[in-house]
């Protein structure tokens, strides 16, 4: 078996919320193998943003550590982090706000390319129309505003955007999760399209189960800040062995006529 | 069934837009239904809606007609007809309590008192299932979860007690265990006050789950209308077999085997 691409221990956080401190990571720990998707379900409040957002060093544990490519990740500064980071990429449900509205589709992927040295400068726009037909967008769109184009293209954007710089692990936090249900079946199948030719894993976060489902080898449940059911999707999903897991089971939607009156 | 409305020929253009959002749109709306109307984002699903409420901008140009034989005249808006949307907080005033909120349907269009319609708030507060009415009540809309503030808006949408409810999308910004809670409410308080709903929405499995009839729609047009079951079963429309191919659910075959 391979070594894991990213082990997380016994992470922790808490937030101040109406005089009471909220214990947003409960000690999580999770691990990632190399070209796997790990889904990371559970109810709206129980910790999922906050765990991605702490994997991508946007919020400080408390406690906890997370060993990412074999580096104390937490730990790295400066170059070495600089290097690291890119490897590690994040997807959120609004790319808008993830963006600098000003910029242009060309401009968003040019800036990845170059902030990571991706491609020799001289071949930075053969790549940049690379990526755009390879997230399924009209060539034409390159020149675009990123305000002016549909969410689901935005979102396309941000998919070619983290895969720019050929990453090892992308977290997409409810990525799909704004979208309607015909694009958000496109984007599902490019995720998994990219990770069959690059091996890239992802945690792919969302509060839907049967997504989740879909996309991952494994799931991990989340319930008020701490993982309470772990392993194969198939397998977690058929003997649900928590209350908050059957709860997430009955209510995903089935598709069916007039219930009997 | 009796129609409560009769829409024909119904068109929209909004102002500066190249092409009209409804093109042709002919249904009758049976008193005492839930119709769902389902297509891709962009089809003209919300135009529909606001055409129903009467509440598109100004300068839109309409054509067609939508006539009320079910009512006694042309619907006046938040008294015949409540609507509920998307996002409660563009519903919500951020700085009134909820009681107050909840309470002005029936205060301007029952007649209620201030004292009487405090009292039919808390009672609509306790409708919409939300825990301690009373404490609720004085609240503001920041103090609550999304899912609960869309109950609140249920709540305040149904206070003139209107004839038709009209809801564009009210669980998609909500996480899938308060979607099916919300979703199970719409229906027990339309069936219970033998309410008409109009339920609007992307999820065609949503759809299939409440209602009567589904529409679709595609490109601004009506493409497919018929009883829920039979339209999931026996799609007659691309549009309606895409969305049929698009549900995703349990029984889904996953796109990845069990591991890398
Ligand atoms: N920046 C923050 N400040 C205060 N509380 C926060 C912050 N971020 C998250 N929380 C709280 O932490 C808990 C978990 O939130 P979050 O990680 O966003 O959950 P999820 O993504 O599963 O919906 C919630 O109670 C939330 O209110
Ligand atoms: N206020 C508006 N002004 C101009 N165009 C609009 C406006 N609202 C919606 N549209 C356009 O009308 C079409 C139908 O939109 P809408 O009714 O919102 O669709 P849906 O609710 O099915 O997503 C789309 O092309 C949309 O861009
Ligand atoms: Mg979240
Ligand atoms: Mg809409």
């Amino acid at each position: 078996m391979t070594a894991p691409l990213l082990i997380a221990r016994d992470l922790r956080r808490t937030f101040a919320s109406g005089g009471r401190r909220v214990a947003a990571l409960d000690g999580v720990s999770l691990e990632i193998a190399p070209g796997e998707t790990l889904g990371l379900v559970g109810a709206s409040g129980c910790g999922k943003s906050t765990l991605a957002r702490v994997l991508t060093r946007l919020v400080a544990p408390e406690a906890g550590s997370v060993h990412f490519m074999g580096a104390d990740w937490l730990k790295l500064s400066g170059s070495r982090l600089r290097a690291a980071r890119r490897h590690m990429q994040m997807v959120f449900q609004e790319p808008l706000a993830a963006f600098n509205p000003r910029a242009t589709v060309a401009g968003v992927l040019a800036d990845a390319l170059r902030i990571h040295a991706v491609v020799p400068k001289a071949e930075r726009g053969a790549e940049i129309a690379r990526l755009v037909d390879r997230v399924g967008l009209p060539a034409a769109l390159a020149g675009r505003s990123i305000r002016n184009i549909s969410g689901g293209q935005r979102q396309r954007v941000a998919i070619a955007r983290a895969i720019a710089v050929r990453p090892r692990l992308v977290i997409l936090d409810e990525a799909v999760s704004a979208l309607d249900v015909s694009v958000r079946g496109r984007i599902l199948d490019l995720l998994v399209d990219l990770q069959r030719e690059t091996g890239v894993s992802y945690l792919f976060v969302s509060h839907d189960l049967a997504v989740v489902r879909a996309v991952s080898h494994r799931i991990a449940v989340m319930d008020a800040g701490r993982i309470v059911e772990e392993g194969p999707a198939a397998e977690v999903i058929a003997a649900p062995s928590t209350a908050v897991l059957g709860r997430l089971i009955d209510a995903v939607p089935r598709l069916k006529g007039k219930p009997q009156a | 069934m009796s129609a409560l409305a009769a829409i024909s020929n119904l068109a929209v253009a909004y102002r500066n837009a190249a092409l009209p959002a409804l093109s042709d749109v002919s249904l009758e709306i049976e008193a005492g239904e839930i119709l769902a109307v389902i297509g891709e984002s962009g089809s003209g699903k919300s135009t529909f809606a606001r055409a129903l409420i009467g509440l598109l901008p100004q300068r839109t140009a309409i054509s067609g007609r939508i006539d009320w034989p079910g009512l006694d005249g042309a619907p006046r808006a938040g008294r015949d007809i409540g609507c509920v949307f998307q996002d409660p907080g563009s519903s919500l005033n951020p700085v009134l309590r909820i009681g107050e909120q909840v309470g002005e349907g029936a205060r301007r269009h029952l007649g209620l008192g201030r004292r009487a319609a405090d009292a039919e708030a808390v009672r609509l507060i306790g409708r919409v299932r939300l825990p301690e009415p009373e404490r609720i009540a004085r609240a503001f809309p920041h103090q609550l979860s999304g899912g609960q503030r869309q109950r609140v808006a249920i709540a305040a949408a149904i206070a003139a007690r209107p004839r038709l409810l009209v809801a564009d999308e009210v669980t998609s910004a909500l996480d899938v265990v308060v979607q099916a809670a919300i979703v199970d409410l719409l229906v027990e308080l339309v069936r219970a006050d033998g309410m008409t709903l109009v339920f609007v929405t992307h999820d065609l499995a949503l759809a299939s789950g409440i209602a009567d009839r589904i529409a679709v729609m595609a490109a601004g047009r009506l493409v497919e209308l018929g009883p829920a079951a039979e339209l999931v079963a026996a799609p007659k429309t691309a549009a309606t077999a895409a969305l049929v191919a698009a549900h995703i659910d349990l029984a889904t075959p996953p796109l990845v085997g069990d591991a890398p």
